[in-house]
């Protein structure tokens, strides 16, 4: 505990000492600093005017955009029902390739650490960086416009989620139960099969549904670059200042995203 | 082996246990899958020209060219990490009282409900409506990201953040409380030695979030990268997108690195 004698020789508690609590001084002086920096270069790319004008827009925009054109739904069932089959093809073939990778990637399972390891891992990380939408813009390129492009966007960001999760619950699963099966001279694969499969089965499931869940959300914007399901609606109806659709659109999205949210979490919930 | 003692043989216990539920998940999986890939509409042809066209594609990325438009890559760069800072920043300030607002022990019902309804809005759409939206009221610019990323930020502190009060040690709140503590001060001494660890964990991870999702608010007009990676991709001068691809996977791996390290640090 830092003490500091005050003049009459009486001591006074502090928290910190003298040098520290200037380091924390200096510490938020620096946060300070860049922020205002930062906000400085933003400052000077805006346009002001436009933004002091922010207020009449928006009540421009909402009073444009209610109410909603109800009838504009019966068009959107169809991208809907795209939009859902983008999100589960997707996280179906993020699973067939992200499962794989993941136990070549776990410290426990990878037939070689020095060749199969790093080559899994630089997948994960690849995978993991690149947003789902930056990878449709690619693929969009690559195949043209379609759901296709949208299903590989999705499956591509989801490798490297599935793939993390999972071999982090494979790296941390019970060994002994491992040994246990090890020692009554079972194999390799039968160890993968009756030692470490049914350990991490229920993690692999909520994970999966996880993001599942998470590509659903992420679906219903592939279509602002083209990559099919209901943003190609949401994209076409800005371009056509249609704001009611628009409305339209988004209270569907709120719908979506609420009943998968609350299947996903059902389902974790089961399981875990 | 006889058919009796097969049949005695030991058997996993399947993930699903009742029967009835788990033959129906099959079924309805089953079920999907030929309705989802009966209605998959997919060009086979063009996706075909497309493996030849991605092969030429992916050689146009290589070598990546970092030379030609590093001006108007330096100045994508500096909008996604001014756009990331000051977004993070205003957005876990902002959260703070979202968040308190947001935990039942703390908040009277209304202004629990106001604000749990402010999360769930915030985190049910995706950063890039959000962004169009921003974008059609306060113009083209990197202003427009910063509010979007603040906005998503206060969703995503407000929701973890509040969850972490709401499970907090009560005695200890209690305690300070029994000493005749007002309710800020209770905040100060009794719930924030409690949750800071994780909010500033919280905030770490949130800034890392953050710059990944400034480098796609670009393709809506949102100022950042991701602003300069779709001309560059419109001009057909994949060079260049190659080096702004790599640049974003660099500093997304040190942000991760570094907010990984800051999380294992104080938590």
């Amino acid at each position: 505990m830092p003490v500091i004698a005050n003049g009459d020789g009486a001591k006074v508690w502090m928290r910190r000492t003298t040098a520290a609590d200037l380091t924390a001084w200096f510490g938020w002086l620096a946060g300070v600093a860049l922020t205002v920096l930062c906000f400085q270069f933003i400052s000077d790319q805006t346009i002001w005017a436009f933004v002091w004008d922010a207020p009449r827009q928006a009540a421009d925009l909402l009073d444009r955009a209610f109410p909603p054109r109800w009838s504009y739904a019966n068009q959107l069932w169809r991208a809907m029902w795209d939009t859902i089959n983008i999100a589960t093809l997707g996280t179906v073939l993020a699973i067939a390739i992200g499962v794989p990778v993941a136990f070549l990637a776990a410290h426990n399972t990878t037939p070689s650490v020095v060749l199969a390891r790093p080559v899994a891992l630089f997948i994960i990380v690849a995978s993991r960086s690149v947003n789902s939408l930056i990878w449709a813009l690619i693929l969009v390129i690559i195949f043209g416009p379609g759901m296709l492009a949208g299903i590989l966007a999705i499956g591509l960001r989801s490798i490297g989620f599935i793939g993390k999760l999972l071999y982090e619950a494979i790296e941390e699963i019970d060994a002994s139960q491992v040994e246990a099966v090890t020692a009554t001279g079972a194999g390799r694969a039968q160890v993968l099969a009756w030692g470490i499969v049914p350990q991490v089965m229920p993690a692999f499931a909520g994970i999966s549904v996880f993001r599942w869940d998470i590509n659903i959300r992420e679906a219903t914007v592939l279509g602002l670059v083209g990559a099919g399901g209901i943003g190609m609606q949401l994209q076409a109806s800005i371009n056509t200042l249609a704001w009611p659709q628009v409305t339209m659109i988004l209270i569907l999205i709120l719908g979506t995203v609420i009943v998968s949210e609350w299947l996903s979490a059902r389902v974790r919930h089961a399981i875990i | 082996m006889d058919a009796a003692a097969a049949a005695r043989a030991w058997r996993p216990p399947p993930l699903i246990e009742a029967a009835w539920l788990r033959w129906a998940v099959y079924g309805g999986a089953l079920l999907y899958a030929v309705l989802a890939l009966g209605t998959l509409e997919v060009n086979w042809t063009r996706a075909a020209e497309g493996l030849e066209r991605g092969g030429r594609f992916l050689g146009a990325f290589f070598p990546p060219d970092f030379v030609t438009h590093w001006l108007e890559i330096e100045e994508g760069l500096l909008e996604s990490l001014t756009m990331t800072v000051t977004s993070t920043v205003f957005g876990v300030i902002l959260s703070v009282p979202v968040a308190l607002g947001a935990s039942r022990n703390l908040a009277p019902m209304p202004i629990y409900l106001f604000c749990r309804g402010l999360i769930a809005v915030s985190r049910t759409f995706q950063e890039i409506i959000i962004a169009i939206l921003f974008v059609a009221m306060f113009g083209f610019g990197p202003l427009a990201g910063m509010l979007t990323l603040a906005f998503s930020t206060i969703g995503f502190m407000g929701k973890l953040l509040a969850e972490d009060i709401e499970d907090i040690e009560k005695s200890q709140a209690e305690a300070v409380r029994a000493t005749g503590a007002s309710w800020f001060q209770l905040l100060a001494w009794g719930i924030q030695p409690q949750v800071l660890p994780r909010f500033i964990g919280l905030s770490a991870y949130r800034f890392d979030i953050n710059f990944r999702e400034s480098a796609v608010l670009g393709l809506v007009g949102a100022g950042g990268i991701g602003d300069t990676l779709n001309s560059s991709l419109d001009r057909y001068e994949f060079g260049t997108s190659a080096a702004i691809l790599l640049i974003i996977i660099a500093i997304v791996m040190v942000c991760e690195y570094t907010s990984g390290f800051i999380r294992r640090a104080v938590q």
